[in-house]
């Protein structure tokens, strides 16, 4: 499982616009590069980054192969309700990987 | 000779006769005129240079223009701050540079007018000058970090370009409680003395281990890998088990803010409460570059590798630290080898000969404790405008050597220290 950072606000007032920033360790191999004997390196990469808040996506990227390793994302959304703010990353090879963390709005 | 070259020498005539606190060491206009030239910068390319300088051209007036009496220098300087060290192992005055003829001006420089070729300093005095040679290190970018300011940087000191901001450090370990954390940032390159925050940690570490052995280290690193990185792992896993964690932008270890009130350090994932915090934040050329326009926007000098006279500005050298050149590392070593070389050239310059080929040397010792040290070494020559490794690239100790040899290491490392401060200021 790959190793992943979020960081959501464990509190926020009702409406207050929050910062959610995340980070997972990956390698993001392009697909373009060869070994030294010439054997491309097939590509491996997440594409795509699913944030939902108690259920609801409200966050979706994809991600390409020009991304750099261990993609940093961070975005805003308004905070509504206090739950569960859910990650979910998937891409080559099968890859998924999930996260979450509590919020409490008052 | 240019009729404007000798109006120039007039005017520095004047100067040191009005009795400015600039001392020049002879009547600068006394017998035929030689070339006059200034150096901006006391540190090892500058005091290097202008003893080259001095010693090259013989009918030369060399002013040495600095704004403190006493330089603080960085090489050894973690040892300092760990207490292995007096601070006096560090400080040099300039009675070394001024017996050998250079005319050493205490003075910050203030302005520097390339056209008119001159160089104003903040006592008044204007010096004229045929070539300038600036030698001005590295300047923090304040704020580049949100929340760090020069006055957070009484608080959480980068002891990275000032010797007080040394002596800070070293305090602040000194009077830290037994089990408090102490966080090291690692900053971007490029940046003076890459495996120096490194050097910092190891000798932090040791302190602390002999001294407060509850503490512990954590560097927080603006990048995902460093030079010698597997040396100093190794270093750490041996010497200093579970006391220095490093953690990398990949890790969540970029920095995102500091508050110097609370010594809190915020990355994007995780927040740091220090008991002691250094940290040493992205940098610049020194000041004496924007005073020059010679820095370009990247914040760095391009120069040209053969005579390293500034590419934007005419008459202007540019060494050590904030010059740009290619694959050498920001060092005091490469600072000196730089200054030798741009002295030589001037000197070929003013007498109409070609400068000669140049190959530039550096060497980089990292202490981990008093008793062991890493090194890297290299060889640099001019390859498509731009200084490459030669010779078979950088020479780095050995990853599996046994401790005899990084004893000798740190007995060479101790040595190279004697040399090079006696070579430049004895």
């Amino acid at each position: 499982m790959a190793r992943t950072l979020i960081n959501v606000p464990a509190k926020a007032k009702r409406g207050e616009i929050i910062a959610i920033k995340t980070l997972i360790s990956h390698t993001m191999e392009t697909g373009f590069r060869h070994t030294n004997l010439g054997v491309r390196i097939p590509r491996d990469i997440i594409d795509t980054l699913i944030c939902t808040y108690n259920g609801e996506e409200i966050f979706r990227t994809r991600l390409h192969p020009a991304i750099a390793a261990n993609p940093f994302v961070t975005f805003h959304t308004v905070a509504t309700e206090s739950g569960t703010i859910g990650f979910r990353w998937t891409g080559d090879k099968g890859f998924s990987a999930t996260a979450s963390a509590k919020i409490t709005v008052e | 000779m240019s009729r404007a070259a000798i109006d120039r020498r007039r005017f520095l005539a004047s100067a040191a006769a009005a009795g400015t606190a600039a001392s020049f060491p002879t009547p600068a206009v006394s017998q035929k005129a030689g070339p006059s030239l200034a150096v901006i910068g006391g540190g090892f390319g500058g005091v290097a240079c202008a003893r080259v300088l001095r010693k090259a051209i013989a009918n030369a007036t060399v002013t040495l223009v600095e704004a403190n009496a006493t330089y603080t220098a960085p090489p050894l300087s973690n040892a300092a701050i760990a207490g292995i060290y007096p601070l006096d192992h560090q400080r040099f005055g300039y009675d070394g540079v001024r017996k050998t003829g250079v005319a050493v001006a205490l003075s910050a420089a203030t302005a520097v007018d390339p056209g008119k070729r001159t160089v104003t300093l903040a006592n008044g005095t204007q010096l004229a000058y045929d070539r300038l040679v600036i030698s001005p290190g590295v300047a923090m970018r304040w704020n580049a970090i949100p929340g760090y300011d020069r006055r957070a940087a009484e608080a959480m000191p980068h002891a990275w370009n000032d010797g007080g901001q040394v002596g800070l450090l070293r305090k602040q370990i000194e009077a830290m409680d037994d089990g408090g954390t102490v966080v090291v940032s690692a900053p971007v390159n490029p940046a003076r003395c890459p495996p120096a925050p490194y050097e910092r940690a190891s000798l932090i570490a040791h302190y602390l281990k002999t001294h407060k052995p509850r503490s512990k280290v954590i560097v927080l690193d603006a990048k995902d890998g460093f030079t010698m990185q597997r040396l100093f792992q190794a270093a750490w896993k041996e010497l200093y088990p579970g006391m220095i964690e490093w953690i990398p932008p990949s890790s969540g270890g970029s920095l995102a803010s500091v508050d110097a009130e609370t010594r809190t350090i915020s990355t994007d994932f995780d927040k740091y409460k220090a008991a002691v915090a250094s940290i040493i934040p992205p940098q610049t050329a020194g000041h004496a570059a924007e005073l020059a326009g010679v820095a370009d926007r990247t914040g760095w000098c391009p120069v040209d590798p053969m005579t390293f006279e500034s590419k934007l500005v005419s008459g202007v050298h540019v060494i050590g630290d904030a010059a740009i050149a290619g694959a050498m590392p920001r060092s005091a070593s490469a600072a000196q080898s730089q200054a030798t070389i741009c002295a030589q050239a001037i000197a070929a310059l003013l007498a109409g000969r070609q400068p000669a080929q140049p190959t530039l040397s550096s060497s980089c010792y990292s202490l981990i404790a008093p008793d062991y040290a890493i090194s890297q070494r290299g060889k640099y020559r001019p390859v498509d405008g731009q200084y490459a490794e030669a010779d078979g690239g950088l020479i780095v100790s050995p990853l599996d050597a046994p401790r005899s040899v990084r004893k000798r290491e740190a007995n060479e490392a101790e040595a190279w220290y004697r040399a090079i401060t006696g070579e430049v200021f004895g």
